[in-house]
């Protein structure tokens, strides 16, 4: 049978996304053919900024070269423009008179810069700053001509500027408005800008109206006037005040337009065979002209156009960045401000820092910030999740990370960096090389960013300098999704909260049938997923639910610690740090008796045999557990150890018996696995040497009683425990401080870590959940108790035979 | 000069599992997909040696343990934008049993 034919007219960044993501969705369904009327493939047109900077080559900004092409089998028709559509015949014409033949059309031809309409516009020398012709019409003026003029104080005219600069050329801004970037920056920024513009020698003229374009003699444009009589010379005139939406061709095809291309969340036009994306489109009335936006729309029609029907487009909030190197510059959602909303500033003229919050009903709803960009990334996500930020308030303004990152230095701010500066510390990788990544490769996310060149893969602390790099280079492009509906992984477009709601509505119970349900795109998922989907299918339905060791990754499938030779580590519990002559002497006989090279204290107040053969686990548990010892749990998303310090049992400062409290915790949490790690410490008295202040549940005695502290992390990003609630009882603290971890359990994000769980939910929540409502509470505590009793030591059933297969040895 | 060598029974492999098989030139993995078909690759990661046969095995791949990468199960290749190439074994399977080409 013959394919349908799928044309698309335009062949830019929005389009040819879409067209891949069709491609990985349903890479033969049809026969595609791209018309372009530029006479280059599909090219990064956020990278003409530093082409025309002279910091890339037009060669490098290429994304899909005509290889690609060729290897998905696409028909281009480059340099022809589409003049006609033919709705009735369902064809295409160009002006050339190619035609080709539609069953369905995707429409992406972008968007027209748009010229004022003053007398000598079309005069030589008179340019947009749209494309590659443009760019090399600015290169060459500044190689024969001295003065620029740039109309337009946006993003576009001063990167189109500061290029001309870096050229050589003497660059005058004429801008209407009051001040630079008004649509991005409130005043006291816009002038912080242009100061540090001018330093660098760029002029500006603010609100000046163009009155006409004069020619020279030669017939190319020489000069400029504005309605107050005054005038400059002017070799190169380059109109930079904004774009239309192209929808001249949808148009003159009778398809409804107003504004753009009207489209639907699904991206259909008003002709259901006619779809459209990009900048050429007006969705819900909104035309975007930053990539992020573009993209999500792109994967939404691509789906539509694979006839899967999943997914809608809902419009974006979007973020700016300006892409000159050295300035550091961040907007976000509505930084104005008005009527019933509140602004947290800082200013320090001096310093060249500002920043502004912009909050409504306790939520941050736009911001902008100059010089400090650092958080950018987190005030985004913070806006985009409709966090409460009440209890963040009085520090809000300061940023996320008062801790501090560990790995690269205590860097923040990325655009200072040096280019052989280590950002990624965990593996080695510079700034320079992620930078070189993300033009070269053409990178738009961090996800981009992990893979090709593994910074912010391992323990992720870099991810926000990575972002921040992303955001410097490429603009706006880069939008985070909102924290519950990031995607799991590439196996699925369901986010980890659809998955867990799933789950517990549809009562669930397997790996494999939560990925038919769920229409994974895998058949059996990969290594983010699946141990995802294993967690929360043992958590949500305890007792009931068959673990899946095929789900689980190593360490959680053998009980031990993978090293990097291959062999593994041992911990036995120690319950709240306490052990016996008896004990140690077991350990010691074990170590012996399997040649344990390295036997090693650990930061959890147990020994770490380290060094030991797979097919030797089962034997040195055997023996362990006949000394009376079980699992440690040391290698799994579970509960790891309840630190204590001696407490009153010795103390002299001590307050409540410290070890004894520590040891009840991790009787009641044994052999419980969470979202992540789960660690704990009990403190006798408020001089905390149990180091309760860094961990997610941290218990410190006082006279009258004890103080319970969650989400502190001692880890990557050291993260002070906050208060949850004092107690009076032993009993309190067991009740409160499970309440709280079954809550993590049920709520949790896969791989979140309280600390996360915590930033992403609000204390506050937390604080409603386990403190005020004391019957959510025990039945928090209750369902805890239920999901843990009857476990057994994951030790002693290997030891009796349990996965036997993983410890045997094959041989030929 | 390569022969053919029983292995075990498909059986002995867990689906989505692995097992080690201990040869004269090293350790070989051996693998088993969901859709029953069976591959054998020498279990070393070519990014830092680690053992493959560790790994969590999804579709035609398997996930090195040690630091993520993934391997192709079929020709051992890593999957873009990872560079290298692990070795592979013929295997064949006549009835329930598995043999490898040595």
């Amino acid at each position: 049978m013959k394919k349908p034919r799928l044309v698309m007219v335009g062949n830019g960044m929005a389009g040819v996304r879409t067209i891949e993501e069709l491609l990985k969705i349903a890479p033969d369904l049809y026969d595609i053919t791209i018309f372009g009327a530029e006479p280059h493939p599909n090219y990064n047109r956020i990278l003409l900024s530093p082409v025309l900077a002279g910091e890339m080559t037009v060669q490098e900004i290429v994304l899909n070269d005509l290889d690609w092409y060729a290897q998905h089998g696409i028909r281009l028709h480059l340099g022809k423009k589409v003049g006609k559509i033919d709705r009735v015949r369902r064809r295409v014409i160009a002006e050339d008179g190619t035609e080709e033949a539609y069953d369905r059309l995707l429409l992406a031809t972008g968007s027209n810069p748009f010229m004022l309409p003053v007398p000598g516009n079309d005069l030589p020398g008179v340019i947009a700053y749209r494309d590659i012709k443009d760019t090399d019409e600015m290169i060459d003026a500044a190689r024969n001509y001295k003065h620029a003029v740039v109309i337009g104080g946006g993003l576009l005219g001063l990167e189109a500027a500061n290029g001309l600069k870096l050229r050589g050329m003497d660059v005058t801004v004429v801008h209407i408005g009051p001040w630079l970037l008004e649509r991005q920056l409130d005043e006291t920024a816009g002038r912080m800008l242009q100061k540090s513009l001018e330093d660098r020698g760029l002029k500006f003229l603010l609100e000046k109206h163009t009155e006409a374009l004069l020619p020279g003699e030669s017939g190319r444009v020489a000069a400029i006037r504005f309605k107050d009589g005054m005038q400059l010379p002017a070799d190169l005139v380059v109109m930079a005040v904004g774009i239309r939406p192209n929808s001249a061709l949808a148009e003159s095809a009778g398809i409804y337009c107003n504004r753009g291309i009207v489209v639907n969340d699904t991206m259909q036009t008003y002709d259901p065979k006619i779809y459209a994306v990009g900048e050429c489109v007006a969705h819900r009335g909104v035309a975007y002209g930053l990539v992020a936006p573009l993209f999500e729309q792109g994967k939404v029609c691509a789906n539509h156009l694979a006839n899967f029907g999943i997914g809608r487009y809902s419009g974006s909030v979007t973020s700016t960045k300006l892409k000159v190197t050295g300035i550091d510059l961040f907007s976000a959602g509505d930084y104005m401000g008005g009527p019933g909303t509140e602004e947290i500033v800082l200013n320090d003229a001096a310093g060249g820092v500002y920043k502004k919050l912009v909050l409504k009903d306790n939520k941050l709803v736009g911001g902008v910030m100059y010089g400090d960009t650092a958080d950018g990334p987190w005030y985004f996500q913070l806006l985009k999740d409709g966090r409460d930020i009440h209890d963040l308030r009085d520090h809000l303004i300061f940023g996320q990370a008062i801790g501090g990152d560990a790995g690269h230095q205590g860097q923040n701010k990325a655009a200072a960096m040096a280019d052989d500066a280590e950002v990624c510390g965990c593996n080695g990788v510079t700034k320079g090389t992620i930078v070189r990544a993300i033009k070269e490769k053409g990178l738009f996310s961090l996800d981009d960013i992990k893979k090709h060149t593994k910074a912010a893969s391992s323990c992720g602390s870099c991810a926000g300098l990575c972002e921040q790099l992303l955001s410097a280079t490429i603009g706006g492009a880069y939008t985070p999704a909102a924290s519950d509906k990031k995607a799991v992984c590439a196996c699925t477009e369901h986010s980890h909260k659809e998955v867990r709601d799933a789950i517990r509505q549809n009562h669930l119970t397997t790996v494999h049938d939560v990925m038919r349900f769920m229409e994974w795109k895998t058949p059996d998922g990969c290594d983010k997923c699946r141990p995802a989907l294993n967690y929360y299918l043992i958590s949500t339905w305890p007792h009931e639910v068959k673990d899946d060791p095929r789900s689980r990754l190593i360490n959680e499938r053998v009980h031990a610690n993978i090293q990097k030779d291959g062999t593994y580590s041992v911990v036995p519990r120690m319950w709240g740090g306490l052990t016996t002559p008896a004990e140690l002497r077991a350990i010691a006989d074990a170590a012996e008796k399997y040649q344990v090279p390295t036997v090693k204290v650990t930061g959890g107040q147990r020994i770490d045999l380290l060094g030991v053969k797979k097919e030797d686990l089962p034997k040195i548990w055997a023996d362990l557990n006949a000394a009376g010892m079980v699992s440690g749990h040391a290698y799994g998303k579970s509960i790891r150890t309840v630190k204590t310090c001696v407490g009153a049992e010795h103390c002299r400062f001590g307050t409540q018996l410290a070890m004894d409290m520590g040891v009840k915790l991790e009787k009641m949490l044994f052999d419980m696995y969470a979202p992540h790690k789960v660690k704990l410490a009990v403190s006798g008295c408020p001089r905390n040497c149990a180091e309760a202040g860094i961990k997610d549940v941290g218990v410190i005695g006082v006279d009258s009683g004890y103080e319970i502290y969650v989400a502190g992390n001692g880890g990557i990003k050291t993260e002070v425990a906050q208060f949850l609630v004092k107690v009076k009882s032993d009993e309190e603290v067991l009740e409160y401080s499970g309440a709280f971890l079954q809550l993590y359990r049920e709520e949790g994000f896969y791989l979140e870590r309280t600390c996360h769980y915590i930033e992403r939910v609000g204390l506050d929540y937390v604080k409603g959940k386990v403190v005020e409502d004391g019957e959510n509470r025990r039945a928090l505590y209750a369902r805890l108790l239920d999901a843990l009793k009857d476990l057994k030591d994951p030790w002693a059933e290997r030891v009796a035979g349990v996965e036997k297969q993983e410890f045997e040895m094959l041989s030929v | 000069m390569a022969e053919w060598k029983m292995v075990c029974k498909v059986a002995d492999i867990p689906p989505l599992g692995s097992r080690v098989v201990r040869s004269a030139e090293g350790d070989i993995a051996v693998f088993r997909t969901s859709r029953d078909e069976v591959f054998a690759l020498r279990d070393k990661c070519p990014h830092k040696g680690g053992p493959l046969s560790q790994g969590l095995v999804h579709g035609d791949q398997v996930t090195c343990s040690l630091h993520g990468w993934k391997l192709r199960l079929d020709t051992g290749e890593a999957v873009a934008p990872d560079v290298g190439c692990a070795r592979r074994y013929p295997v064949r399977i006549d009835g329930d049993t598995v043999f490898l080409e040595i």
